[in-house]
């Protein structure tokens, strides 16, 4: 139980990968004018990475070292095919504004990290519950980074325009340093961990 | 790598590949033909603004007519045409057709033409042009959509019909030649065929029953 708990801490808030470790902004500061844009593309990546841990993680044993990316390739991109079609088929209006961010899910590196550094090596269960949790972190953050815009604006159109995206994604990640240095968290837990990513 | 293992690892990397299209294709046909349907809906929902300006009396969906591929008008498919009517006289026509030199891909246009040949309206259907840049010739991204409204092929004269940079008179976008050059040749090639098949389009001219079928 304990156990869970610290995945969801970690995936939510001490490595979540928009905020932590800065995986997937181009979708991030593309789509996120809106809150429902947000939730979209939110609830579409954090689908596909759920399957594609399981996938990744019920076929790593036969899957030899040489051949793993291409397969993690395969495998995501054979997934949002099937996201972009049931957008199609049952969100058309939601489809029609995410516009080519759904099939740009593809090039979201959180999804082949996660694969990589989790589902490579963890058994089907964990690895579900990994990219939940990951998927989750990372449409939380779309989510109120596209609440945010939209309503700040209101009074401030250039909310809505590019900068208006980086501004707020560093005010987020602002918002967390400040939070994690007034609990006195551990410094490390406070800036991206590219030792985590590679091999 | 040995050969074993290498052919190991592309049985691998087939057998992967198989499942993959076999959930793809499935997932194809439970979503064929809902995604139809809301393609359909939502032409169906961009017509009436097309038609901006235009006064008329008939139904625009059950005046569809279909040119069976290969026509003349720009797109690589069959061709489908609205016509609207006015105390039985054509008032204006609406064609379906794909601008084909997209920068990524075909951009499917709704061009509404008036019993002049005048355009009333220019709608993107579908495209996958670059977001910020390219689709800005989306109507609710920017207004880059209504300089077509009310010209024709008198007006600008032929050379005009083309974006700025090739000397033309319509804007181009910023950062974004491709996609609004060949939106305007798509448009121009419309007016091009409406000028020469007004006929054709609205059946015997002047009367609104439309012709069962039209073939080339």
């Amino acid at each position: 139980m304990n156990r869970i708990a610290e995945r969801f801490r970690d995936g939510l808030w001490r490595d979540n990968p928009g905020l932590v470790q800065l995986l997937g902004l181009c979708p991030l500061l593309a789509v996120t004018t809106t809150f429902v844009n947000g939730l979209g593309l939110g609830i579409a990546t954090l689908s596909v990475l759920v399957v594609s841990n399981g996938l990744v993680s019920a076929t790593r044993r036969w899957i030899r070292n040489e051949i793993r990316i291409p397969i993690y390739v395969l495998i995501i991109a054979s997934l949002v095919t099937c996201t972009e079609l049931i957008f199609k088929a049952w969100f058309p209006a939601l489809d029609r504004s995410l516009g080519i961010f759904i099939p740009l899910i593809v090039t979201n590196c959180a999804i082949v990290a996660r694969a990589e550094v989790f589902a490579s090596r963890n058994p089907v269960g964990s690895s579900i519950v990994d990219g939940f949790v990951m998927g989750t972190g990372f449409a939380l953050l779309l989510v109120t980074i596209g609440a945010f815009r939209e309503l700040v604006s209101m009074v401030w159109l250039l909310a809505l325009l590019p900068p208006g995206a980086f501004f707020s994604l560093a005010l987020a990640i602002a918002v967390k340093n400040a939070i994690d240095g007034r609990r006195g968290e551990k410094r490390e837990d406070a800036v991206p961990q590219p030792t985590r990513l590679v091999r | 790598m040995s050969d074993a293992s290498m052919t190991r690892s592309g049985l691998t990397l087939a057998a992967i590949a198989a499942v993959c299209t076999t959930l793809v294709a499935l997932t194809f046909q439970l979503t064929d033909e809902r995604i139809d349907a809301n393609r359909q809906a939502w032409l169906e929902q961009s017509l009436q603004p097309v038609l901006a300006g235009v006064s008329f009396d008939s139904g625009i969906i059950d005046s569809q007519l279909t040119f069976p591929s290969p026509n003349a008008l720009p797109g690589a498919g069959d061709a489908i045409i609205y016509r609207v009517y006015s105390a039985g006289a054509p008032a204006a026509a609406l064609f379906v057709v794909s601008a084909r030199e997209g920068y990524s891909g075909p951009i499917k246009l709704l061009v509404g033409v008036d019993a002049d040949g005048a355009v009333t309206g220019v709608h993107v259907l579908e495209h996958r042009e670059t977001p910020g840049l390219g689709d800005q010739v989306e109507t609710g991204k920017s207004d880059w959509a209504t300089q077509f409204r009310g010209r024709s092929l008198g007006d600008p004269v032929s050379a005009g019909w083309a974006v700025r940079r090739d000397g033309g008179e319509f804007d181009q976008l910023t950062g974004a030649t491709i996609t609004p050059r060949a939106i305007v040749k798509a448009v121009r090639e419309t007016l091009e065929y409406y000028a020469e098949n007004r006929i054709l389009v609205f059946g015997v001219s002047g009367d609104p029953a439309p012709p069962d079928e039209v073939s080339r």
